[in-house]
């Protein structure tokens, strides 16, 4: 019904967090480094900033195309309340229930599937290190 | 069904971006997070169906299989516009430039 919501929220945290991320990368870099460079740091390099980016794509994504989905089936309209089940009180109970159920879900699984990225992507960055270090 | 076809769609976009990688100049990455992220969310929410209500797994018939491929466009849409903005090879520049 609007189980999409609740990855939705998760979503803008994450568009904030990775902004802050960002940001405190960009303070961190030494003085005159443009943001070009910095762009071009973070594109190679396991950066906080980077990693959160998948997550963000990942839900913002999800969200999308899930939103689509519910306008298909006539669970969300353009207009206010935009939620179908808003018109009948009835529908309210069971809406609630679905999002605090399957939304949460949703967004945990998603959570969890980048977390796993993410470990096997540091996993893999600190082996490659650590090969070149052996090898110089 | 539409779940089948975006699940389809993020294997296809994930092996284009591999074929290529590491080069990502045209961002193919966001277009493979557009549809896993929508595909581990249907996932989901398939499964609590299918353990709450029973019945098929998979819904298949036409309208599942419409809203399948209008999702897959959808995700193309919006993976173009952010494309042409980013403007990669720099084309909108080349035009305006000779224009002016």
């Amino acid at each position: 019904m609007a189980c999409f919501l609740v990855p939705m929220a998760e979503a803008i945290v994450v568009s904030v967090a990775k902004n802050i991320a960002e940001k405190k990368e960009l303070n961190g870099l030494p003085e005159g480094t443009s943001k070009t460079e910095f762009r071009l740091k973070s594109q190679t390099e396991l950066t906080w900033s980077r990693k959160l980016g998948w997550l963000n794509k990942l839900l913002w994504g999800g969200v999308m195309l899930l939103g689509l989905e519910h306008l298909w089936h006539g669970e969300i309209v353009p207009w206010p309340p935009f939620l179908t089940a808003m018109y009948n009180p009835a529908d309210i109970g069971p809406m609630l229930s679905e999002v605090a159920i399957v939304g949460t879900s949703m967004a945990v699984f998603v959570t969890l599937v980048w977390g796993v990225m993410v470990l096997a992507a540091d996993r893999k960055s600190k082996a490659l290190r650590a090969k070149a270090q052996n090898e110089n | 069904m539409f779940f089948i076809i975006t699940a389809l769609a993020a294997i296809v976009t994930t092996i284009i971006w591999y074929v290529h990688a590491p080069e990502d100049k045209y961002n193919l990455s966001t277009l493979c997070f557009i549809y896993w992220g929508a595909t581990l969310m249907w996932f989901v929410d398939h499964v609590i169906a299918f353990v709450n209500e029973g019945g098929e797994f998979f819904e298949i018939n036409l309208d599942a299989t419409m809203l399948g491929i209008t999702v897959v466009i959808l995700g193309l849409l919006v993976w173009l516009v952010m494309l042409l903005a980013r403007d990669p090879k720099g084309v909108f520049n080349k035009l305006l430039r000779s224009k002016g």
